[in-house]
């Protein structure tokens, strides 16, 4: 069985997956619960100077039939008195000593308020901080979170803080309601940080309830911009883990975050460079209960590869992810049908025909059944076609022989060059 | 179905007996399954079906919460699109050709096109609005399927129509003819009710031959459309028919539909004989009007039975017993004139008769005895001849020939659609048939009057 435990960052965790910092990890019993069920760590609702909250908080986005696609939330930091909150981590690492417990911090960009909270959280045992310079609601509005997180300045000097009084592990953690993710991560790495972790959630508004014409989630009547996280909030999100994980000048351990709900996605954001995963949504949905299939899945995962450890995938696929300018002009693909798995739903045909190369044929074959059939000479191989089609196996996008060498836009604008200065 | 088996059954029970079967999905299951659909293009199951329902696309409009505009397209392509939803041999049309067959399991289209229709019924939504009026003016005489088919596309195009029925009620075969707890009578009538808010006049109680002849109505109006259908259960042809006890399945059904339930099939054994639509019809109410044991008796087998195999697997649910190859020679009775006893024979198929189907044969000798307390023929249906010679129109045994594409009758300004026509291997004897028969028979009629018609709504 393949050894699922991680270093991250010299924190020791008995597998990759934590809990972000939200509300499932508002006070100590659920914490608990959590590692009773299998949870390597939770990176508890960040403290500071506690808040008040509205009714209702969250919203979220269904989509055909889907429930939670995407999850906003208006909730704050946590509104627990911060003493009842360190009494509870003390007591958590207590019973779950090999379990992580990360405190996430947010106070006012202020050297002395860092230096203070940084101190009382690690006197009560934790494995390390997260400093919370990404929530876009609320908070940002009184001069924290992510109105601290999009100034890169700010981002370092935040960091700087508290790395001064830290002698646990410091996490920076990004928004990325921001142009280039890359600007605070190398921000955070010159603060001296530890490690990042993104991405922390997107402002979003998840709608417009079309009978009261109310924000959702509304407060009696009025409603403000929340943070975007779950499924939907994927493919940003490791996005912005490749990007800092290709960027020599971030070059500390990534903890990806953002709508990872399955192992399979887990082994997508390691591979992308992250050395670790935190999950919030997918619990909400479904529960703490969940971590039997993402560890077992990830271990399933991992033997089949022939793998011993997570070492073994962490940032294999980073080499792969580069700028448009560096891929392939020459390389070839083509969608081919497969007529004996095809159903002959179309969606393909008309995918094409509608909005793409009109390179989709219907057609019958010499026994009068309907075919698929795809020009290939005009076929772009965007996969589209492969994208819409409901059946596995029905279309394969084929890689054709190459007929010219490699050349890519880098490539061509050099050999156009070398021609004009001869 | 226990109490079906006591010897006293309560109003209420033979009330809920026959109440429509199937519970209708509810909000949540046809959004489940709308979801499903893969809205596929150019969709077999919009091909498969005889009216050309866009299928994929009331579907998504279910999906989307605009169950309104899915209603309007189901009705749109299908003027008794809610009895359809009901009665379409869904398995063998629309569901059947559903892609999905191959990779998971089919869309419940049907269920799904009721799910819409009765939303449109409960809202009372108004679907379409009657064409300008173009100074033409269309007689149909009979209101079901076709008819009324006939009638709805007729009126937007801005026809004046009047139907005759002979019935006090619109809605034909629809209205009277199925079992109410497959189609309630109500249903039918919301679709009657649909055509008349066109302005379409349906003058019931009204016969032709009788009340209004023939030759008037051909006279008085532009055109004439015959969509009748067909009448009785023939007679069997044996001797004892005319004792108490013997029912005719399309009568029995039609007391049903008017909520009149015969009483004396309480604990009775009861013989269907035939293996149709209406014999399945004929046993499954039997069996809710409270029959101990119903049998069916049919002279072939499973294999040539006419009825769809969600009838025959309908009908097994319900207890009925299938008596392949058995034909009733004798009906027996007491003194009284009750019958008692049926005199059957043993079949066996020989060669193929005139119709390419397996010929039952008798075998000499077999005859044997069944106790019976009542039977309910279900042998087919007699035509109305007499109203079609009264027109004057070529037919083949009460079968009216008509162009294959216009509908048009040997009389140039009588046409005939709907079961009227079905037989002598025309089409399919289907609600649904008939309905896309009624709209392309419209279409036919506005072909050949659109020139001098004054306007239009096309």
């Amino acid at each position: 069985m393949a050894d699922i435990s991680i270093n991250f960052a010299g924190i020791k965790s008995p597998n990759p997956y934590w809990l972000a910092s939200a509300p499932p990890t508002n006070t100590g019993y659920q914490v608990q619960r959590a590692f009773e069920a299998g949870w390597g760590g939770a990176v508890w609702k960040t403290l500071g100077e506690p808040i008040l909250n509205v009714t209702s908080r969250f919203g979220a986005h269904h989509f055909n039939g889907q429930r939670v696609a995407g999850f906003n939330n208006i909730e704050l930091i946590s509104d627990r008195p911060i003493e009842d909150n360190l009494k509870e981590i003390y007591e958590t690492k207590k019973l779950f000593p090999k379990h992580v417990i990360i405190a996430s911090l947010m106070v006012e960009p202020q050297r002395e308020k860092w230096h203070e909270i940084v101190k009382r959280v690690q006197d009560v045992g934790v494995d390390g901080i997260e400093l919370n310079l990404g929530c876009p609601h609320g908070m940002s509005e009184r001069g924290m979170g992510s109105a601290v997180g999009q100034h890169p300045d700010l981002v370092e000097m935040t960091t700087m803080y508290a790395k001064e009084a830290a002698e646990v592990p410091v996490i920076t953690k990004l928004t990325p309601n921001i142009t280039d993710i890359t600007a605070t991560a190398k921000a955070a790495a010159r603060g001296g940080a530890d490690a990042i972790s993104l991405i922390n959630t997107i402002n979003s508004l998840i709608g417009v309830d079309l009978d009261t014409w109310n924000t959702i989630p509304n407060v009696n009547g009025k409603g403000a911009h929340g943070g975007y996280c779950g499924p939907a909030v994927k493919p940003i999100a490791l996005n912005m883990v490749g990007e800092c994980a290709r960027n020599p000048e971030v070059n500390i351990p990534i903890s990806g975050i953002g709508g990872i709900s399955t192992w399979q996605d887990t082994v997508e954001f390691m591979l992308m460079g992250a050395g670790g995963v935190q999950i919030c949504t997918a619990a909400m949905h479904h529960g703490f209960r969940i971590i039997d299939d993402l560890t077992e899945g990830l271990e399933n995962y991992l033997d089949e590869k022939g793998i011993d450890s997570l070492s073994g995938i962490i940032g294999k696929s980073v080499d792969k992810y580069t700028d448009w300018s560096n891929l392939d002009l020459n390389h070839k693909v083509v969608a081919r049908i497969n007529n004996d798995v095809c159903i002959n739903c179309n969606k393909c045909h008309i995918a094409c025909e509608d909005t793409s190369h009109q390179c989709i044929e219907m057609l019958k074959d010499e026994n009068g059944n309907d075919i698929l059939r795809v020009r290939e000479e005009d076929c772009v191989g965007c996969n589209l076609c492969s994208i819409v089609c409901p059946v596995d196996g029905a279309i394969d996008m084929i890689d054709l022989t190459p007929t010219e060498p490699p050349m890519s836009w880098n490539d061509r604008q050099a050999a156009i060059q070398t021609l004009e200065k001869r | 179905m226990s109490d079906l088996l006591k010897n006293f059954i309560s109003g209420e029970v033979l009330t809920k007996n026959f109440e429509e079967s199937k519970p209708s999905f509810n909000s949540q299951e046809a959004l489940d399954e709308a979801n499903r659909c893969l809205y596929c293009y150019d969709a077999p199951c919009i091909t498969a079906c005889p009216t050309g329902i866009d299928i994929p696309g009331f579907i998504k409009k279910i999906a989307s919460g605009n169950v309104k505009g899915s209603a309007k397209t189901i009705m749109e392509s299908n003027p008794v699109g809610a009895s359809c939803a009901r009665v379409c041999p869904t398995e063998e049309l629309c569901e059947g050709a559903c892609v999905l067959n191959h990779s998971t399991k089919p869309i419940p289209i049907g269920d799904l096109q009721r799910f819409s229709t009765d939303w449109a019924i409960q809202n009372e939504a108004i679907l379409f609005k009657a064409g300008k009026k173009n100074g033409k003016t269309v007689a149909i005489i009979g209101s079901g399927p076709a008819g009324l088919s006939t009638a709805r596309e007729l009126a937007r195009l801005g026809y004046e129509v009047t139907i005759y029925e002979a019935k006090e009620e619109a809605g034909g075969l629809d209205t009277f003819g199925i079992v109410p707890f497959r189609l309630p009578k109500e249903i039918s009538l919301w679709e009657v009710e649909q055509v008349k808010q066109l302005g379409v006049e349906i003058r019931t109680n009204t016969e032709v031959g009788k009340d209004i002849y023939a030759d008037e109505l051909v006279e008085q109006y532009d055109a004439v459309v015959l969509s009748v259908g067909m009448s009785k259960v023939p007679m069997l042809g044996i001797e004892g028919e005319e004792l108490e006890g013997i029912y005719d399945a399309i009568d029995l059904v039609e007391r049903t539909k008017n909520g009149d339930y015969p009483k004396e099939f309480i604990g009775k054994r009861v013989a269907v004989i035939g293996a149709g639509n209406t014999a399945i019809d004929g046993a499954t109410t039997s069996v809710r009007l409270g029959a101990e044991n119903v049998k069916i008796l049919y002279r072939r087998t499973e294999a040539e039975m006419t009825a769809y195999d969600f009838e025959y697997e309908f009908a097994k649910q319900d207890g009925v017993e299938f008596r392949w190859l058995t034909n009733p020679k004798r009906l027996i009775g007491d003194g009284d004139g009750r019958i008692t006893q049926m005199e059957c024979i043993r079949m066996e198929l020989k060669g193929s008769g005139a119709d390419g189907r397996p010929r039952p044969v008798e075998i000499e000798g077999s005859e044997f005895l069944m106790d019976v307390d009542i039977v309910v023929k279900a042998i087919g249906q007699t035509r109305y001849e007499k109203l079609i010679e009264a027109f004057g129109l070529e037919h083949k045994d009460g079968v009216i020939m008509v162009d294959s594409d216009t509908f048009v009758t040997s009389n140039p300004k009588v046409y005939a659609a709907g079961d009227v026509i079905f037989g002598k291997g025309n089409g399919e004897a289907m609600v649904v048939t008939a309905a896309q028969q009624g709209k392309e028979t419209a279409l036919a009629i506005h072909e050949r009057f659109k020139e001098s018609a004054m306007e239009s709504v096309y």
